[in-house]
């Protein structure tokens, strides 16, 4: 069990909506706050069926305002110059929703936001690549950036290091699927189908995904090429380039990360006491089930250490989350050093 | 246009380190940029012999640069990149936002291929700051670079990288460590077994990635040389010449053969075949996957 002193101000829970039912969900459950995107490639999860339109923005809005929750928009891939208005109506449309805040990656973007909506919270997208305080305070000298979400690559010494260096508000993933490399500068998925996060808002797409069964197993290809192949009955995990299995000489193995997914609750104590202002939950692609049960559980953590200061042990709440992590096994990810 | 030498990526030994950047000064790139941008716990080269590499190649008429590391997690690497900023005496090329605070307002500096400058609006605020070269991501196609070019701020030269394995992603995990069953903390350094990264295949034997430490590659070498001309008719003032551990003087000569038009692209694809590691690709230069190769048709 992890004592730690009371802390000073409140950690906010941050929830995924890929749509309306998992952004109810995620405000009935007691997220402090839920992000959404436009149902296009100017955020992060630009997947067919999924985000919001106008329609539905408004209501996700007016829901969660009604409840007491903020709605934090993703506008976090990187626009370019034949489609820079996307990008930057994107801003316009945040502000007149009545969005709390716009999480955003590429410096042009934030210039625009700043410059036209004073007045507009910005929070550094996990897509800027800010792994360090002098990155974060630069962002913070030229756009006011009130808040930095970290990349999944810090150890837990080195997130405290962040936070003592910068009065920017510091949100960290506590939970979902682990990217093993730093967000924003990944290419693994264009290199393979032409498409990837930075420029299209996805991550090896599923129209490029192919599931091939044969006698001896199936295989997953991406593009074409073979990602893993599955022994009958083996796990089959979605064929991202990092999670695949691939031949060194005569070794056949998971070269860059077995398939997991991360869950930091049990560092929530420590994340509180360093001052951590906001705990990001993964996973806009998955369900509203999903949604709903992550979101009671690490809200129930958050009031448990918020109150007592410690988190307890919950057998029910840990099989919960088991359940809901795709048959992945969890890890503290990077800010466990050894995972390193 | 001018040819450059991109920062070394992999780990080698520090003679060989030093033979290579001997035969470069007399060498055709006009710029060479120096440092070790990938893994904080690379030691052959010491910051002083940086330094000393950077005086020779001056000497010899090159324009030096010195890099900064693209992914800076401690405060021992912060402490490492703010030296390189405050070298005193070569230009440096931010690979990090935080490298580009520290630079910011204190003269030229380069943005670096790290830095995800995907539009002229982002491209003019890091002029407004003193950047005066970037270098484009990889990932950006010609039809973006044109526009780009197009959009930029006068003073501002564009960079492309030419040849070699495409640095594709960065981690805080080491996969060369990984393979060999160590953690990063005491990885002792088997990288420098791989002069030109651990290349993988698929289960199927196709070339795939190439593992460089905390750095992921394509195992294909990427290329523009068909493109050149291309490239050249776009505006863009510098090619870069990713160090391999084999051939790169020759890689070099043939870009600048290229350039100079004595050698046709067919001729020179050919012969660049020899030369590489791997296969070649340029799929990201037409907006197709980046493994893709397509034949140029200018």
């Amino acid at each position: 069990m992890n004592t730690v002193s009371m802390p000073g101000r409140r950690i906010q829970l941050v929830c995924p909506a890929g749509n309306l039912p998992s952004l109810r969900a995620a405000v009935d459950g007691g997220a402090d706050a839920v992000y959404m995107g436009l149902r296009d490639n100017t955020n992060a999860r630009a997947f067919g069926g999924l985000n919001f339109d106008l329609k539905s923005a408004r209501e996700g809005v007016q829901y969660a305002h009604a409840h007491g929750a903020k709605v934090l928009m993703a506008i976090n891939t990187y626009p370019q110059a034949a489609t820079w208005t996307r990008w930057t109506d994107a801003i316009d449309t945040a502000v007149t929703l009545g969005i709390d805040a716009v999480i955003v990656a590429d410096p042009g973007l934030m210039a625009y936001a700043r410059k036209r909506h004073p007045g507009l919270r910005l929070h550094l997208s996990v897509q800027g690549s800010a792994t360090n305080y002098e990155a974060i305070n630069f962002y913070r000298e030229h756009f006011d950036v009130q808040r930095a979400v970290l990349p999944r690559v810090l150890s837990l010494e080195q997130v405290e290091q962040v936070v003592r260096n910068t009065p920017v508000e510091i949100e960290v993933f506590g939970f979902g699927s682990l990217c093993v490399m730093v967000e924003g500068r990944c290419a693994l998925s264009s290199y393979v189908t032409g498409e990837a996060p930075n420029l299209a808002g996805v991550c090896s797409p599923a129209k490029a995904v192919r599931w091939e069964p044969h006698a001896d197993g199936l295989e997953a290809r991406l593009d074409g090429m073979l990602i893993d192949k599955y022994a009958p009955g083996e796990h089959a995990a979605y064929p991202t380039v990092c999670k695949g299995r691939f031949k060194a000489g005569d070794d056949v193995y998971y070269a860059i990360e077995e398939p997991a997914s991360l869950n930091a609750m049990e560092l929530l104590p420590r994340l509180v006491a360093m001052g951590i202002a906001a705990i990001k939950i993964e996973g806009r692609q998955r369900s509203p089930s999903y949604v709903a049960t992550v979101t009671r559980v690490w809200r129930a953590a958050i009031d448990e250490v918020q109150r007592t200061g410690t988190i307890a042990p919950h057998p029910e709440c840990e099989h919960a989350l088991r359940r809901v992590a795709e048959g992945q096994t969890h890890t503290l990810g990077a800010y466990h050093r050894p995972w390193k | 246009m001018k040819l450059s030498l991109g920062p070394l990526l992999y780990y080698w030994p520090r003679a060989a380190v030093l033979t290579f950047y001997e035969q470069i000064a007399l060498s055709a790139v006009s710029t060479v940029y120096l440092g070790e941008i990938v893994c904080s716990r690379r030691h052959e080269l010491r910051r002083t012999d940086w330094l000393d590499l950077a005086r020779d190649l001056a000497a010899a008429g090159k324009e030096v640069v010195l890099s900064t590391p693209v992914l800076i997690e401690s405060e021992s690497d912060l402490k490492a990149m703010r030296r390189v900023v405050d070298n005193g005496s070569c230009a440096v090329e931010a690979n990090d936002m935080g490298a580009v605070r520290l630079l910011s307002g204190k003269g030229r500096f380069i943005a670096g291929p790290h830095l995800n400058v995907y539009n002229p609006h982002t491209l003019a605020f890091l002029a407004g700051l003193g950047a005066q070269r970037w270098v484009a991501p990889v990932e950006m196609t010609r039809d973006m670079l044109a526009d780009m070019v197009k959009a930029a701020p006068a003073e501002m030269e564009t960079e492309v990288f030419g040849y070699g394995r495409l640095p594709l992603a960065h981690s805080a995990r080491c996969f060369t460590a990984r393979r060999n069953n160590l953690p990063k903390d005491d990885c002792r350094f088997t990288c420098m077994e791989h002069p030109d990264g651990l290349a993988l295949d698929t289960r199927e034997g196709e070339p795939f990635i190439a593992l460089n430490g905390v750095q992921t590659q394509s195992a294909l070498v990427h290329t523009l040389c068909t493109e050149l001309n291309a490239v050249e008719q776009m505006g863009v003032g510098v090619v870069r010449i990713s160090p391999q551990s084999k051939f790169t003087l020759q890689v070099i000569k043939l870009f600048a053969a290229r350039m100079e038009g004595v050698v046709s692209p067919a001729e020179a694809a050919t012969e660049l075949e020899g030369l590489a590691p791997a296969p070649l690709c340029n799929g990201y230069w037409y907006g197709k996957p980046g493994h893709d190769l397509i034949e140029a048709r200018s």
